[in-house]
């Protein structure tokens, strides 16, 4: 009993000794976690220096980071903080860096350059987004100069848009029960099979809408056994374009990790559509689209608004096709900038390597919001 | 069946304040009586005693005089179904039962047409159904004569004349070539049902474009969207162009705007520009400026 207590005084002491050892002298990667210092140190060399300005934009201190800058005359620091986080309202409004990796490049005794991956936490997952910075001595410390990215601003103007837009009136709570409700739209799984990655089983595929008005679609797989006994069900989530306007085909792309495709016997498909209110409005133009072979296989290509609405968040998937039109995978990307009417956008898509040789054609859909309202 | 012995229970209890029924009391009633009409329970015996009358939706309690007839009034019973008649006096209860039918009239048609909107041209398409009901709402379970007519945005019919089976009656028809709104009558003598079923144009049909070169850009139009039979394809149905050039590929999903689709793309001399709605495949240029 009394070696208990004196043991559980024991565990308190040194407890109270560590958070103040940890408070007084806190480790070089926690200090920076909490924004008070970089992990390399300060700027005494060209990395050093990069990563005491990825510390600052990691924790919003644009004055400290624009006034570090070797270029800042080229720039006002209103346009420094814009051109990492937006004029408009986008996927990097609402997030946070995450963190970063410093990669040096080239360096002699003047000059170098490093590569800087910030990784930003936003709603949807991890957005990396990469740049190379020239860093030059300037007496005995290392400055950066910022590649300045001026975000093109909005002409105020008018622009007249007439685009189709579809409203839903449902039947009401005093109509007779054999009444007509308003049809749910048809769509259609026009392709689909599974494929066996290391994780588990994918199932991929295209929907149709193939009636006259929009439709908001998911997709479930069920896959049953050889017995025909359910193994697990799985939805699409957001690899779909959910909005789906008249005649348009969006692919799926449903994961069953650690699920081995010896053990399915067959799969269920349930494609599930509802009406939605949506209008035709903006188009968007995907241009000079390149697949980039593997290594480091990707889809590139530039999205360009042809509407009038800003385009808050946008949702890039690609279909990925062999020689035999068969789907072999199905990538998507969110562009973490708003898209401006008529100002190109780029994309990058990764492809998983193995499949890359394999592949030889591509769709790609766009998935949009605006904050104006909803397409 | 619970609900029956609760109630039987109910009124032994409540029977046994009453007089004892003589051997000499007896109820006589008719085996079927139709909704809502008047009927009549004679009783022989003397003496007073309480009848009550037990049905599914409905219960009726008379004080009745016995050796005369207990009389209930057109409107008195009206859910059809199987009724209990029990006559309870002192510690003894009587019992019968009747049923009550629907009225042989259809007052009431249901009718589901489905669907509301299908593309032109799909044989037996449109299905209706429909269940009928008398003044009361009960389902008339007798045959009964049904006639389904479709009238198609030309003007043509498609009728079919039936008798329900168990209260209930189904036909197909097919939606006819010509875009618009169909009338879907269901009738049986006066009493009918309408309902509207639109029908939408199908698939784009021979899916044509022409390009022509404004300034720097390239202008692609369809010619006017039509399906198989001729009905323009609706306006915000998507056409995708694809224009290929040196390995690279542009791609813009328009919506139809007045019946084509139009856009502007980036001249490529050498590009191959292709058409497309939904799985339809229109025709292929081969641009050279």
């Amino acid at each position: 009993m009394k070696s208990g207590r004196l043991l559980a005084a024991l565990l308190a002491v040194a407890t109270i000794a560590l958070v103040l050892i940890g408070t007084v002298w806190p480790a070089p990667s926690a200090a920076a976690y909490a924004g008070a210092t970089s992990m390399l140190d300060s700027s005494s060399t060209a990395e050093a220096a990069v990563g005491t300005l990825g510390d600052e934009i990691r924790a919003k201190a644009w004055e400290k980071a624009y006034s570090s800058l070797a270029n800042k005359a080229q720039f006002t620091e209103p346009e420094f903080e814009h051109d990492l986080t937006g004029n408009y309202p986008s996927l990097l409004t609402y997030s946070t860096l995450g963190n970063f990796e410093v990669r040096p490049l080239h360096a002699s005794a003047s000059d170098a350059d490093v590569q800087l991956t910030l990784h930003w936490a936003t709603v949807v997952g991890s957005s990396p987004s990469t740049r190379t910075l020239h860093v030059i001595k300037s007496g005995d410390k290392w400055q950066v100069e910022w590649p300045i990215v001026k975000t093109p601003t909005l002409a105020p103007q008018v622009i007249p848009v007439n685009y189709l837009r579809w409203d839903v009136i449902y039947r009401g709570p005093g109509d007779d029960w054999g009444a007509q409700d308003v049809e749910a739209p048809h769509v259609r799984i026009v392709d689909m099979h599974p494929i066996e990655r290391a994780d588990g089983v994918v199932v991929l595929g295209e929907l149709l809408n193939e009636d006259i008005v929009p439709a908001y679609v998911s997709v479930t797989a069920t896959l049953l056994s050889k017995s025909q006994t359910p193994i697990a069900t799985e939805g699409s989530f957001d690899r779909i374009s959910h909005l789906l306007l008249p005649k348009q085909v969006t692919p799926f792309l449903i994961k069953f990790p650690n699920v081995s495709l010896s053990e399915v016997g067959s799969i269920r498909m349930t494609p599930l559509s509802g009406l939605i209110a949506a209008s035709a409005d903006p188009v968007i133009a995907i241009d000079n689209e390149q697949l980039h072979p593997a290594p480091g296989a990707s889809l590139t290509g530039q999205l360009n608004n042809q509407g009038g609405q800003i385009v808050n968040v946008a949702h890039v998937l690609g279909t990925f096709y062999d020689k035999t039109g068969n789907v072999v995978w199905v990538a998507d990307q969110y562009v973490n900038q708003a898209l401006l009417p008529q100002t190109p956008v780029p994309f990058e898509i990764h492809i998983p390597e193995d499949l890359a040789r394999s592949i030889s054609s591509q769709r790609t859909v766009i998935a949009t919001y605006s904050s104006a309202g909803s397409q | 069946m619970r609900l029956r012995g609760l109630l039987l229970t109910c009124v032994a209890a409540t029977a046994m304040t009453h007089p004892v029924l003589s051997q000499s009391t007896s109820m006589s009633m008719p085996t079927a009586v139709e909704a809502g009409k008047a009927f009549s329970i004679s009783i022989t015996g003397s003496g007073k005693a309480t009848l009550y009358i037990i049905g599914l939706g409905q219960v009726l309690k008379r004080d009745v005089t016995l050796g005369q007839a207990a009389f209930f009034p057109a409107g008195s019973l009206y859910n059809a179904g199987h009724y209990l008649a029990v006559l309870a006096a002192d510690s003894s209860a009587q019992s019968g039962e009747f049923d009550i039918i629907p009225l042989n009239k259809p007052a009431e048609l249901s009718f589901l047409a489905r669907p509301s909107r299908l593309p032109v041209g799909l044989h037996n398409g449109i299905t209706g159904a429909v269940y009928v009901f008398d003044a009361y709402q009960n389902l008339i379970t007798t045959p009964t004569a049904i006639s389904f007519e479709l009238t198609g945005p030309a003007g043509t019919a498609q009728k079919r004349a039936m008798e329900t089976q168990d209260g209930s009656a189904w036909t197909s028809m097919d939606s006819t070539g010509q875009q618009g709104v169909d009338r879907f009558v269901a009738r049986s003598g006066e009493v009918s049902s309408n309902r509207v079923v639109s029908q939408v144009p199908g698939d784009p049909c021979g899916l044509k474009m022409t390009a022509r070169l404004s300034g720097q850009k390239l202008v692609l139009a369809t010619d006017p969207v039509r399906d198989c039979n001729g009905n323009a394809v609706s306006d915000g149905t998507i056409v995708t162009f694809t224009e290929s050039f040196n390995g690279g590929q542009s791609t813009v999903d328009v919506p139809l705007k007045h019946g084509v689709a139009e856009v502007q793309m980036d001249d490529h001399s050498g590009a191959t520009i292709s058409v497309a709605s939904g799985i339809v495949l229109g025709n292929q240029i081969h641009w050279k400026d």
